[in-house]
């Protein structure tokens, strides 16, 4: 298998808090990879560390081969490496539509900025907002969208982006249940359709278990074990850190 | 790029076409005010594309307005005497230039008070704005009132004591000011074509994918990088067209007025920065005609205030920029756009607002 991720032990402190310690993970082209691990444990750390938010204080990244921690936020962006927010991140005085025309990759050439907007894109983000459930509202304004919505058009955002590997924090919080199988139906179709390798943050255990081929269980900023839905569930340790008995 | 123009854009224009063309006919008394119109209007458009569109609030704009007038003047005199001799003179001495230097000036002049600025705002612009929100606030009031220090300072240029800028030339025997109708009407001409210029360049702006990146970094800049895009690129070059044509009208201001001052003329932060700012958001921050009609109702407010209540001016600033922070905060075309959404091309359409998302999973 072809590794699209690796992380060598990567740390990073904020201060005196080491909010990550020696992580190392591997992700394999199109899988897609589960993390969980109790609140603070440091996954969004984790997370901001991998797209460039902050620098490391030590460690490597690779993806595809090449090493990340250089790189500036939309750099990584451009080479295919995306993210979603845990708390939305939408430009919510524009329309959706909007919001998925200036998500269309750009190539980060000068000449990119002049360009208008050409027809075929409008026409695909209507295709990808169809594919998210949001066609309908694709004429209002982002900031006025629940929650869940909002959360729906980041997915969206991301995918006429083009990435090859998808990066999603919580994509199923703040979300009603009927709606939470119709998002993990659209991920594994990401996923299998369009082969983009995902790696999901997840609270909702039903969810991650029936998503993930390979979980990764954090806690106090390390890596507490690995393995699949079936391994993960039966740890020890992860049962105490993290999922407690009634699991 | 001119075919899409609606109804109430198109009479917006042909009003200030109107105001533009009949002012040197019909109302040749006010055509220095009507310039600093058509001026203004520029000021608070160039401002509008940080201040507004972009979300930076800006005070640094008006050091390219300054340091326009100044490469302006010092160009238009440097083509026919040497600028240092001009200075030391201090208006003691006349020096004449004749049409044909004024006029070999005035081009070369003002294309530097453009490009000049320009290259301050790139260098400037790339330290500058990686700061954010108040920061970069203060940091821009920070650059203008360093500027006018250092213009003060320089005595190529004047120093404190500032600069006259070249006359109006005369044909020998001939009465001051006849030559091509004077020059009030030139530079008022000038400063009607720069705000077209500067309005269908913004216009077209605005349509390109830079425009709606600009909007992408005001509601979430963060956002913008994750999705790969170089924000600071756009940030700069924003800052660049801004600057050029800041710089531009700092040149035709400058000649406007005949005398330039480092502190209260050219780096003038506390005046025409600030009412770049204040018919921003009077008009309406981030749209292409809310500093236009916020210039237009400040330069009204303005003329009618210094003209009958001198003295009390600037308590009426005061009190307008009170009423507007606390009637208009969105501005008038921010008003607007909450009573007559559609009117702004927004979707009131109750259906989609209220429509539950389903994901069919069939498909």
């Amino acid at each position: 298998m072809i590794k699209i991720l690796e992380v060598t032990d990567v740390s990073k402190a904020y201060g005196g808090v080491k909010a990550n310690e020696d992580i190392s993970l591997s992700i394999d082209q199109g899988s897609i990879v589960g993390l969980i691990g109790p609140n603070g444990s440091g996954k969004t750390t984790l997370f901001n560390s991998i797209v460039g938010a902050h620098p490391i204080d030590k460690g490597s990244i690779k993806f595809n081969n090449e090493e990340l921690s250089s790189l500036t936020v939309d750099q990584i962006s451009r080479r295919g490496l995306l993210r979603t927010f845990q708390q939305t991140k939408i430009y919510g005085q524009m329309t959706c539509m909007m919001n998925m025309k200036i998500s269309k990759k750009l190539t980060g050439k000068f000449s990119d900025m002049f360009q208008t907007i050409p027809k075929e894109v409008e026409e695909e983000a209507e295709q990808i907002l169809s594919f998210v459930g949001l066609y309908q509202k694709r004429n209002l304004r982002a900031g006025e969208l629940s929650f869940g919505q909002q959360k729906l058009l980041e997915l969206a955002m991301a995918l006429i982006n083009g990435p090859k590997m998808l990066i999603l924090d919580e994509p199923t919080a703040g979300i009603n249940p009927t709606l939470i199988n119709g998002i993990v139906d659209r991920l594994i179709k990401v996923n299998q359709k369009y082969n983009i390798t995902l790696f999901v943050i997840e609270h909702n255990m039903r969810v991650i278990m029936n998503l993930a081929q390979k979980i990764y269980c954090m806690a106090y900023g390390r890596i507490l074990a690995e393995g699949n839905p079936e391994e993960i569930k039966n740890n020890k340790k992860v049962i105490d850190a993290y999922l407690g008995a009634a699991h | 790029m001119f075919t899409d123009f609606d109804k109430k854009e198109l009479t917006g224009l042909a009003f200030l076409l109107f105001l533009g063309i009949s002012t040197p006919f019909l109302f040749s008394g006010y055509r220095i005010q009507m310039a600093e119109l058509f001026l203004f209007m520029v000021y608070a458009s160039t401002w509008n594309v940080q201040g507004g569109k972009m979300g930076y609030n800006t005070f640094g704009n008006i050091v390219f307005f300054g340091v326009g007038m100044y490469v302006c003047a010092a160009t238009q005199i440097a083509v026919a005497f040497p600028l240092s001799e001009w200075t030391a003179a201090g208006g003691y001495k006349t020096f004449v230039h004749t049409p044909q230097q004024y006029f070999l000036g005035i081009p070369l002049a003002i294309l530097l008070a453009g490009i000049v600025p320009a290259i301050i705002a790139l260098i400037i612009g790339s330290a500058l704005l990686i700061l954010r929100g108040h920061y970069f606030a203060i940091g821009t009031l920070g650059l203008g009132i360093a500027s006018g220090e250092f213009a003060t300072s320089l005595e190529i240029i004047g120093g404190g004591q500032g600069m006259t800028v070249p006359f109006w030339p005369k044909i020998a025997g001939g009465a001051p000011h006849a030559f091509l109708g004077g020059g009030v009407n030139f530079f008022f001409t000038l400063s009607f074509l720069l705000f077209l210029v500067v309005f269908f360049f913004l216009r077209w702006l605005y349509k390109t994918r830079f425009g709606l990146i600009l909007t992408a970094i005001r509601d979430n800049e963060d956002k913008a990088e994750s999705m790969g895009i170089p924000t600071m690129h756009y940030k700069v070059t924003g800052w660049v067209f801004s600057a050029f044509f800041m710089g531009i009208a700092g040149g035709i201001f400058g000649n406007i007025n005949g005398y330039i001052e480092p502190t209260e003329v050219a780096f003038a932060g506390a005046t025409v920065g600030v009412f770049m700012v204040l018919m921003t958001i009077l008009g309406g921050k981030g749209t292409l005609w809310g500093p236009i009609i916020g210039a237009f109702i400040f330069q009204l407010f303005k003329e009618f205030f210094w003209t009958y209540f001198l003295g009390w001016q600037l308590v009426a600033l005061g009190a307008l920029i009170i009423g507007i922070i606390i009637f208009f905060p969105e501005g008038i075309m921010g008003m607007l756009r909450h009573k007559y959404p559609a009117l702004f091309g927004e979707v009131v359409d109750e259906e989609a607002r209220l429509a539950q998302v389903t994901i069919n999973t069939d498909d």
